[in-house]
């Protein structure tokens, strides 16, 4: 089973040290922004990582590309330990491992065409020469559907949905084996978003690609992934496969997560029990001891504040990190 | 009397690349009480919209034509100082980024009095804080005696999104308008937001006009819809049947790609193909018929002749299609 795992995390922790000064002699306060997060991801198939706005979920991603370096434990790519890589084996990693951006506006180089900066990765890796690399930027940007003669326009010319399509093709430009996309849908309309989770699914089963796929809308999810990890506080707290997770949530979070999205159906809205839950997620410079979620959980007991409740096998491949499983 | 009745309006922006229809004949009421939302994608002309029930669209070339009647009062041809006691009082608004509403220098309860103190000029400052309290109080600031006196950095998002419900409402305005108030939350927050407005409505009997992207949040808490596309009001339904029976082709595109809970592993999305126009170049006809499914059925009309809001079934709809293929768009049962 292992061995069809292309990349795995094991005791993934990133703390970062903020605020206090040294003048000041204080002991400098940690952000602990991933801790402890251990998972695989199978070849050829999707892991959504969810979660709400500070539970760690970018930093694990960049952590994954090693696009920062963890306080501990390791990744591996096909069984290879990329944490401890040198320099130069970094640059070779990252023709297996590429990232799709959030902002479509952003990443990509407002004075690079955007046939320059979908062919910047063959240029680094120098893959392949001058000539060629025109001819297989023009052939990506059929690939993800742009139309190759816009090879020399500049990425104020696209509108949000063609960007992020070139963001998509510069990241396969090296043929990876894993694409972390970090929120690759949320700045995008919806009518859009469908059109680039269909482009990512297609590509998917056309080149064999992995997905780390980083997002807080729960919907998207349930449609694009084959393994979903909850993450609340730099913990990951419930993880399985998306009808476990979403029909059989055990993890008191993951209910409240799912009753609070809005459906799109009046009809439902009535019926449906919402769980509001009290107050906002607390800071990750100083967690609740023990279970982290256990300041806003309607079912918290003494043992949630004394004891961290460590993930745990519940059926087979789901897996829930609480005291009192729903 | 009809509370709040907007006649063809129309806004345009002049800029040097050409004029910015946003706005093109839009026509709606607001009744007392109820409540509406204005759906759309990003330049679809929500707020541009929103912003004109106050005239809050600013800038150095805009044309604003039609009329907005609040009460029987066209707020188009208010004097400037009629305008500013109509905004806050009869009509407030709740924007969507609350740290850019709020003034990082003041305090939360300063702002809260502040809001009360343009229209009630003769207000001490002992009631003013009064107010401020009781308003914080009412919109579930725990501690309001320690809160009231603290800056906007010192509030989560969420909490900072009540502040601003807080200001908008301690005038008891009659229309509560609401662009994309829950955009910049969490998902869990959003909840508790909603139901706060929810419940506030309840509590005032304002009305509220939400704008929005999110149809889920529509299904949620409003009873009317308006649907938007480039400028215009393409649909106009009762919640219920937006949803169940859309009678315009692009709502129904909007709600076949939006992906649900429940829609199952690898489901395909069906996507509306192609990107919204550029209102600068708006395409001939109907604004829509570039990207959609049905204008080739109609031979050129939808290229040529721009469809009228009208009647079909018990919505209304700017579409050239006959009445029976618009009420059957979700296919099964019409």
């Amino acid at each position: 089973m292992n061995t069809d795992l292309v990349l795995e995390a094991r005791g993934l922790r990133k703390y970062f040290p903020t605020g206090a000064s040294k003048m000041l002699q204080r002991p400098t306060d940690v952000v602990q922004a991933v801790d402890e997060v251990s998972f695989g991801l199978r070849r050829g198939t999707t892991l959504a990582i969810v979660g709400e706005s500070g539970c760690g979920k970018s930093t694990l991603g960049r952590l994954l590309a090693r696009l920062i370096e963890p306080t501990a434990g390791s990744v591996l790519l096909d069984g290879k330990d990329i944490t401890k890589a040198s320099s130069r084996e970094l640059l070779a990693l990252r023709r297996d491992i590429q990232v799709v951006f959030q902002d479509p506006y952003a990443c990509l180089n407002p004075r690079h065409s955007i046939g320059q900066s979908i062919g910047t990765p063959i240029r680094i890796q120098k893959t392949l020469s001058r000539a060629d690399e025109k001819a297989r930027v023009r052939e990506l940007m059929a690939l993800v559907g742009l139309n190759p003669e816009h090879y020399n326009r500049f990425p104020h010319e696209f509108s949000g949905g063609q960007r992020q399509r070139a963001g998509i093709a510069r990241a396969l430009a090296l043929q990876p084996k894993v694409i972390i996309a970090d929120e690759p849908v949320s700045a995008l309309d919806v009518s859009i978003q469908a059109q680039i989770l269909n482009l990512m699914e297609d590509l998917q089963s056309s080149m064999g690609l992995s997905y780390v796929f980083i997002a807080h809308d729960l919907s998207v999810v349930r449609h694009i992934a084959d393994q979903v990890a909850v993450m609340y506080l730099g913990k990951i707290v419930e993880i399985g496969d998306p009808t476990a997770v979403y029909e059989r949530s055990a993890h008191p979070y993951t209910k409240a997560l799912l009753s609070a999205v809005p459906v799109a159906d009046p009809k439902g809205a009535g019926e449906r029990k919402r769980i509001v839950l009290s107050g906002d997620v607390p800071s990750p410079v100083n967690p609740p001891s023990g279970c982290r979620f256990r300041t806003r959980c309607p079912k918290a007991e003494a043992r949630c504040a004394a004891e961290e409740p460590l993930l745990i096998e519940r059926e087979s491949g789901h897996q829930v990190a609480c005291h009192f499983p729903l | 009397m009809t509370l709040l009745s907007v006649r063809d309006l129309n806004v345009t922006f002049g800029t040097p690349e050409g004029d910015v229809r946003a706005v093109q004949g839009v026509s709606f009421d607001i009744e007392p009480g109820e409540t509406v939302a204005i759906v759309g994608e990003s330049g679809s002309g929500k707020s541009v919209t929103a912003n004109s029930l106050l005239r809050l669209n600013f800038g150095a070339d805009v044309r604003i034509s039609g009329e907005i009647l609040l009460e029987g009062r066209d707020v188009l041809t208010m004097t400037e100082d009629e305008v500013r006691s109509v905004r806050g009082s009869d009509m407030a608004m709740i924007f969507q980024d609350p740290l850019t509403a709020l003034n990082p220098f003041y305090t939360v309860g300063r702002q809260i009095g502040e809001a009360y103190a343009i229209h009630h000029p003769g207000a001490t400052k002992k009631e003013l804080r009064e107010i401020a309290l009781n308003s914080l109080e009412k919109v579930g600031i725990p501690e309001p005696l320690k809160r009231v006196d603290q800056y906007p950095h010192e509030f989560s998002g969420g909490m900072r999104q009540r502040i601003v419900i807080a200001m908008a409402l301690v005038n008891n305005p009659k229309i509560l308008i609401a662009d994309e108030p829950t955009t910049a939350l969490d998902v869990t927050v959003q909840a508790q937001i909603l139901e706060l407005i929810a419940e506030m409505q309840a509590q005032h009997g304002s009305a509220v006009i939400l704008i929005t992207h999110d149809l889920g949040v529509v299904a949620e808490i409003t009873e009317r819809v308006m649907v938007m596309y480039a400028g215009r009001v393409v649909e106009s339904a009762s919640v219920e049947n937006t949803f169940a029976v859309p009678t315009h082709p692009y709502t129904r595109g909007l709600l076949k790609s939006v992906k649900s809970l429940d829609t199952a592993r690898h489901e395909r999305l069906e996507p509306i193909p192609g990107t919204p126009p550029s209102l600068i170049k708006l395409p001939s006809g109907c604004p829509f018929h570039p990207r959609c499914a049905f204008a080739d059925s109609l031979g050129g009309r939808c290229s040529s002749e721009a469809p009228e809001l009208r009647i079909v079934g018990s919505s209304r709809s700017a579409c050239h299609l006959p009445d029976e293929r618009l009420l059957g768009l979700m296919g099964g049962a019409s």
